[in-house]
C-alpha cells in the first residue's frame, strides 16, 4: 500500500485535491441550499440524467482538450505562455475570415481551414515565444498583452470585413457548409471536432514522450541549466513550444466555430483559454490526462448547469470548486511532508529487513 | 477632423482621462511592488473584484463608508497574503496559483451575491460611494482647474498613492529590502534578510493597493458590484507597470497612457476611425517596450557570462 502510495503520489495529490473541492463543493450546498439533499444529487448526478445533458459534457470538452493539450506542452517546458485565450480568439476570427471567402469540396475545404488556422495559431506563438528565447522577455506579460491586442485585431476583422448585416446582432457570415464539422450522434451538438481533439491530445502524448524533441522539452523544464550543459538546444525547444500552443490551441478555436457556431460570433474572449489551463493543471501537463481533465470540467458546468436550472445553488459554485482544486494542485508542498514521512518509514523498514 | 480634436482637446476629455486611469493607477503600484520584490503579480484582477465586491456589501449592511473602505483593504490584503502563502509557504508557482485566484474571485464573488442579495449579476442595492470635491485653489485656476479639480476623492489618493510608492521603494529600509531581494535573492539572503518574508510583505502591499482600485471601481465609478466589472483592469495594470519600469512616476505615466487611449475610443467611436484598432495600441505598445527593454538588459548580461543565461528561468525552477 505504501509502496503504492509512493510510486503514485502525484495522482494520489491529485485525487485528494479533486476530493477536497468535492467536499467544500457539499459544504457550500449545504450552507446555501434550501434543501442540500437535492441539491447535492441534482448536482452530482444531474450531468448524467439525459442523452442531452451527458452531450453537453462532451460538448463543453472538445474545446478545451485542444487548449488544455496545447499549453501542456508549454509548461512541460515550463514556459508559462498563458496566451491560449488570445490565440483561440484570433485563430477562429482569421479562420472564419479564410473560411467565408473560399469555396470548395468539403475534404479539401475542412483540412485546409484546419492547416490555415494552425498556421496562423503558431505564428501567433511564435511572437511571446521569439522574444523569450531569444531575449528573455517574460512570456507571461507578452501573452496577457496579445489576449488583448488578439481580441481588437480579431473584432476589426470580423467587424469591419465579415460582418453579416443582415444578422440582427454582431456576427459573421455563416460558413459554407463545406466548412462545417458535421454532428454525428442526433439530437446532440457533438461534431468531428472532438475526435480531432482526441487525434491531438494522442498525438501529443507521442510526442512529448515519445521523441527526441518531446525529451528535450520535458528536460528544459525539469532543469534549464542541465539541459543547457547537456547539449539542448534550449533557443530551439522555446521556439517550439511556443508554435504548437499557439497552433494547436488556435485549432480548437477554429473547430469551435466549425463544429458548435458556424460563425464567428464571439465579442469578446469566450475564455476556454484560462479553461485550458485548468485542465493542464488538473491533468498534470499529460496530454492524455488532459483528456480526462476536460471531461471531468464538463461534468462539473454541466452539474452547475443543472443547479442553476433546478435548485436555489447558483452555478459560480463549480467556479469556486475548481479554483479550490487548482490551487492545491498546483501547491507543490501539499502533502509533501506526508509524502517525506512515508518515505522514511519505507526506508527504515527495508533497512530493518 | 477640427471637430474630432476639439472634443479630444477638451476639458471634459482630460477630465474623464484622469476618471479612467484612477482604477488603473492602483493596480499598477500594487504590479510594481510585487515586481520590485522580484515577482510577476496577474492576480490584481482577482484582489480588485474582491475589494470591490467585499466594500459594496460592507457598505450596504453597515452604512459606513469608513468600514467599508476598511473591509475591502482587509480583503485584499487577505487575498495577497493568501497568493504568498501558497507561493512561499506551498510552492505554489505565482503565475498558476494567481490564475487559480482570479477564478476564485470571479465565481466567490457572484456566489456570495447571489446567496447574500439576491441579485443574479448586480448588487440591487445601491452602495454609498466615496464623495468628489472640488479643491479651492485649484478650482479657479482656467484650464487645469476644472480638468483637476471635482474628481472622486479616490483619484486624490491614487495620485498621492504614486507618492507614497516613491517614499516606501526608495526612502525606507522596508523598499531597499524589497529592492534587494528582487535584484539578487541569493545576495539579500546573505547579509540576513528573510527573503520569503519580503516578497510576502511586497504581496501584502500589493493587495492594499488592488484593493483600493476595486473599491473605486464599485464605490466611486459605479455605486453597485456587478460581475466581473474589472474587466481586465488587473492585466491592463501589469501593461501599465511594466511599461513605467515599475518606477513610480513612469507606472503612473503608463497607466495614463492606458486611460487616454481608453478614453480616446469613446470619443471617437462616433466617427469613421477604426476603434477597435486603437484600442489594441497600447498593447501592441507594451510588447515592444518589453522586448526593447529585455533586448536591452539581456546584452551586456549575455557578454559578460559568455554564454546565454537566463536568470527568469532560474526563478522559474522547480523547487526540490
Amino acid at each position: 500500500m505504501q509502496q503504492f502510495l509512493l510510486k503514485n503520489f502525484d495522482a494520489v495529490r491529485t485525487a485528494i485535491a479533486i476530493l477536497i473541492g468535492m467536499l467544500i463543493c457539499v459544504l457550500l450546498i449545504i450552507l446555501v441550499s434550501s434543501s442540500p439533499g437535492d441539491s447535492i444529487s441534482i448536482f452530482l448526478f444531474g450531468p448524467f440524467s439525459s442523452q442531452r445533458t451527458i452531450a453537453s459534457i462532451f460538448e463543453i470538452a472538445t474545446p478545451i482538450i485542444f487548449t488544455g493539450v496545447a499549453l501542456s506542452i508549454a509548461f512541460q517546458a515550463e514556459q508559462f505562455y498563458i496566451g491560449a485565450e488570445g490565440a483561440f480568439y484570433i485563430t477562429a476570427a482569421v479562420g472564419t475570415a479564410f473560411a467565408v471567402s473560399t469555396s470548395m469540396p468539403w475534404f479539401f475545404h475542412i483540412p485546409l481551414i484546419l492547416l490555415v488556422s494552425g498556421t496562423f495559431g503558431g505564428l501567433w506563438g511564435l511572437i511571446p515565444g521569439y522574444l523569450k528565447a531569444r531575449f528573455n522577455t517574460s512570456e507571461v506579460v507578452t501573452a496577457l498583452m496579445l489576449n488583448f491586442v488578439a481580441l481588437y485585431a480579431g473584432l476589426y476583422l470580423i467587424n469591419n470585413f465579415f460582418r453579416d448585416r443582415a444578422a440582427g446582432f454582431m456576427v459573421s457570415f455563416r460558413l459554407p457548409e463545406s466548412a462545417e464539422l458535421s454532428r454525428f450522434i442526433d439530437r446532440t451538438r457533438i461534431h468531428w471536432g472532438v475526435v480531432l481533439a482526441l487525434v491531438v491530445a494522442v498525438w501529443a502524448y507521442y510526442f512529448l514522450y515519445h521523441t527526441r524533441t518531446g525529451y528535450e522539452i520535458r528536460t528544459v523544464g525539469h532543469n534549464p541549466k542541465f539541459a543547457r550543459f547537456g547539449g539542448i538546444n534550449v533557443f530551439k525547444v522555446i521556439i517550439i513550444v511556443h508554435i504548437l500552443t499557439g497552433a494547436i490551441a488556435g485549432m480548437g478555436g477554429m473547430v469551435e466555430i466549425m463544429g458548435i457556431h458556424r460563425r464567428f460570433n464571439w465579442q469578446d474572449l469566450p475564455g476556454q483559454g484560462w479553461d485550458g489551463v485548468i485542465v493542464a493543471i488538473i491533468g498534470r501537463m499529460h496530454p492524455l490526462y488532459v483528456v480526462a481533465a476536460a471531461i471531468f470540467l464538463g461534468y462539473l458546468r454541466v452539474g452547475g448547469q443543472q443547479l442553476r436550472l433546478m435548485s436555489d445553488v447558483p452555478f459560480e459554485l463549480v467556479l469556486v470548486i475548481q479554483s479550490a482544486i487548482i490551487l492545491l494542485i498546483t501547491a507543490r508542498a501539499f502533502l509533501s511532508q506526508w509524502e517525506a514521512r512515508m518515505v522514511i518509514r519505507q526506508a527504515s523498514e527495508e533497512a530493518e529487513s | 477632423m477640427s471637430t474630432l480634436l476639439e472634443s479630444i482637446f477638451s476639458v471634459e476629455f482630460f477630465f474623464a482621462v484622469l476618471r479612467v486611469s484612477t482604477p488603473l493607477i492602483f493596480p499598477a503600484l500594487g504590479v510594481a511592488i510585487t515586481a520590485m520584490s522580484g515577482n510577476i503579480n496577474i492576480g490584481l484582477e482577482g484582489i480588485m473584484l474582491i475589494a470591490a465586491f467585499t466594500g459594496v456589501i460592507v457598505s450596504i449592511y453597515t452604512e459606513s463608508l469608513m468600514l467599508a473602505l476598511l473591509a475591502g483593504v482587509a480583503s485584499g490584503i487577505f487575498f495577497g497574503a493568501a497568493l504568498g502563502y501558497f507561493h512561499l509557504k506551498l510552492k505554489a508557482d505565482i503565475i498558476l496559483a494567481a490564475v487559480a485566484l482570479n477564478f476564485l474571485a470571479s465565481g466567490l464573488t457572484i456566489f456570495l451575491l447571489i446567496v447574500i442579495t439576491g441579485g443574479r449579476n448586480t448588487s440591487a442595492l445601491r452602495s454609498l460611494t466615496f464623495p468628489s470635491f472640488h479643491i479651492p485653489v485649484l478650482r479657479s485656476i482656467p484650464v487645469l482647474g476644472p480638468i483637476l479639480s471635482g474628481h472622486n476623492i479616490m483619484t486624490y489618493v491614487a495620485f498621492l498613492s504614486v507618492f507614497v510608492y516613491y517614499v516606501v521603494m526608495f526612502k525606507t529600509p522596508l523598499g531597499l529590502r524589497i529592492r534587494a531581494v528582487g535584484q539578487n535573492p541569493d545576495a539579500a539572503r546573505s547579509v540576513g534578510i528573510n527573503v520569503d518574508r519580503v516578497k510576502l510583505y511586497a504581496l501584502m502591499i500589493s493587495g492594499v493597493f488592488g484593493a483600493l482600485g476595486g473599491l473605486y471601481l464599485s464605490m466611486g465609478y459605479v455605486s453597485w458590484f456587478s460581475r466581473d466589472m474589472v474587466a481586465g483592469r488587473g492585466f491592463i495594470a501589469v501593461a501599465a507597470a511594466t511599461m513605467g519600469g515599475n518606477l513610480s512616476f513612469g507606472t503612473l505615466l503608463g497607466s495614463m497612457l492606458f486611460g487616454l487611449v481608453n478614453t480616446a475610443t469613446i470619443y471617437i467611436s462616433s466617427l469613421d476611425i477604426p476603434s477597435d484598432l486603437v484600442q489594441s495600441i497600447p498593447y501592441l505598445a507594451t510588447v515592444i517596450v518589453l522586448a526593447i527593454y529585455s533586448a536591452r538588459n539581456f546584452a551586456p548580461r549575455k557578454r559578460k557570462a559568455g554564454s546565454a543565461h537566463h536568470p527568469e528561468n532560474e526563478h522559474h525552477e522547480k523547487k526540490p
